[in-house]
């Protein structure tokens, strides 16, 4: 079995509220925030993209997981927005943190859920003995276009996790399950700048049909139920899909609200659920147990049982994920527009 | 401002990771590498070193007219960093407005985009350095 042995989370400094958004479109602020639950939302700077959010979330890890750095045998980077068509992310970050020339890594993509996906690919080569530790990490700078309810909530951050054996681990991955199917509920074209997506059919057959799939089907798997954890991470797109998925599971608010960061940060795709589980880990106690659901368009999940153990307690505390989420500046929409690269001739 | 794809290869190492070199005869450190040590020339025995990342503001400044490349980062603060372990090297500071930097301010080394060369060429990424709080 194996398990968490290190994390690291970053999230841009740069801000935007989604009344300065809604203002520009002529939208009620008041709506916006009571139907999305957004407040604001991370914006890349200038010269941020999902290689470099990527190369801070990891250094963190591996400052905190305190292993050799060429000790990594497997480095997968998750995103919907690498900088490149064609030239790994992974490559980047490996070079960046030193781990290179002995390792795998490859770059994936399953819209909001490749960075889990990344970690269950770990799990599955630290567990059959393939490598030590295997680092995989969800990066993303996602775009919204100009005008559409996406620009409420496109945010950008990176969660990097390292797995290994559970015996060095500070949380031991119980179990996984994975409930996917072919949903055509938001996609992005080759070429195309922006993401399409079918508005509320992204709901019922897409978000919720997945994720209570993948929830219910590890639960059965593993005999387990509600009480029995003390956090529940869901993929937060807006507040309204958890919130509503707790809801119906009858999930006490007090356990989803240390993993439900995207009224304050946005959705940050592939880095949202593990950016929820690095802020739960900051908080754990050893022996608490965290339930993990993801969702990627397209569309699936994967669902994670994890148990903190003891080690949880050595966990360096200099780079916390609450310290980039207050550290903060508010930029105007005609600021935002150019560093989110909008305006013609740039 | 195009860069060779070779040139920007071999200088992955000191922009990704920081290494500079260092005289073990001398004890100096230098950034960028250097192959020959200037103060025990045949006497010096030069070997790769990797900085921290972590240093000060020696000085600074603000770039209001960028260079190609640099042109909708402005205004950017440039820096002396004096790097923890004893060389000095030049680097931007990120998410920092010039009001907000002081000469002796700690710092730490980050990574970022330093340029594209055009929509279809490489991208050239690097240190910066981050005040730290």
């Amino acid at each position: 079995m194996s398990g968490i042995v290190g994390y690291g989370a970053y999230v841009p400094k740069y801000r935007i509220k989604s009344e300065t958004i809604a203002e520009v479109w002529g939208e009620d602020p008041d709506r916006i925030k009571e139907g999305l639950g957004i407040l604001e939302k991370a914006v890349p700077a200038i010269d941020e993209d999902a290689t470099t959010l990527a190369v801070e979330a990891a250094r963190i890890a591996m400052k905190r997981a305190g292993i050799p750095r060429d000790s990594i045998g497997a480095l997968y980077v998750g995103s919907e927005s690498h900088p490149y068509a064609v030239k790994p992310t992974a490559c980047a970050v490996a070079q960046a943190l030193g781990a290179v020339p002995n390792l795998t890594a490859a770059d994936l993509e399953f819209a909001c859920k490749a960075g889990t996906a990344g970690i269950q690919m770990c799990m599955g080569m630290v567990d059959s003995k393939m490598i030590h530790y295997g680092m995989a990490i969800g990066s993303d700078t996602a775009q919204g276009r100009p005008g559409d309810a996406l620009e409420y909530s496109a945010a950008a951050g990176a969660a990097a996790y390292i797995i290994g054996p559970n015996d060095e681990s500070m949380a031991i991955l119980e179990d996984t399950l994975s409930y996917t199917t072919d949903t055509p509920d938001f996609w992005r074209r080759p070429k195309a700048d922006f993401p399409s997506h079918g508005g509320r059919f992204t709901g019922p057959p897409a978000y919720f049909k997945h994720v209570m799939g993948a929830f219910y089907g590890l639960m059965q798997k593993m005999d387990e139920k509600v009480e029995n954890y003390d956090y529940f991470v869901f993929h937060q797109p807006n507040a309204k899909f958890p919130q509503a998925v707790a809801k119906q599971l009858k999930i006490p608010k007090e356990k989803l609200a240390d993993g439900l960061i995207v009224p304050i940060i946005g959705n940050t795709y592939s880095a949202a659920s593990p950016l929820g589980l690095a802020n739960v880990l900051d908080k754990a106690e050893p022996g608490q147990r965290i339930f993990m659901v993801s969702f990627g368009s397209g569309a699936g999940s994967d669902a994670f049982s994890i148990k903190v153990t003891d080690k949880i307690k050595n966990r360096d505390r200099a780079y916390p994920l609450s310290k980039f989420i207050n550290e903060k500046e508010y930029l105007s929409y005609a600021i935002y527009s150019k560093l989110k690269g909008n305006y013609k001739g740039m | 401002m195009k860069e060779s794809i070779a040139l920007m290869w071999r200088r992955l190492p000191e922009r990704y990771k920081l290494i500079g070199s260092a005289c073990e005869n001398c004890k100096t450190h230098y950034f960028p590498p250097r192959s020959i040590c200037p103060k025990c020339r045949r006497k010096g025995k030069i070997s790769r070193f990797e900085y921290s990342g972590e240093g000060k503001v020696y000085s600074f400044t603000e770039i209001s007219a960028g260079p190609i490349g640099f042109e909708h980062q402005t205004p950017y603060v440039i820096a002396i960093i004096e790097l923890a372990e004893g060389a000095k090297c030049l680097g931007q500071i990120v998410d920092a407005r010039l009001a907000d930097v002081k000469i002796g301010d700690p710092v730490e080394g980050t990574f970022r985009k330093i340029q594209s060369d055009d929509p279809e060429g490489p991208i050239h990424y690097g240190f910066k350095f981050r005040l730290k709080k």
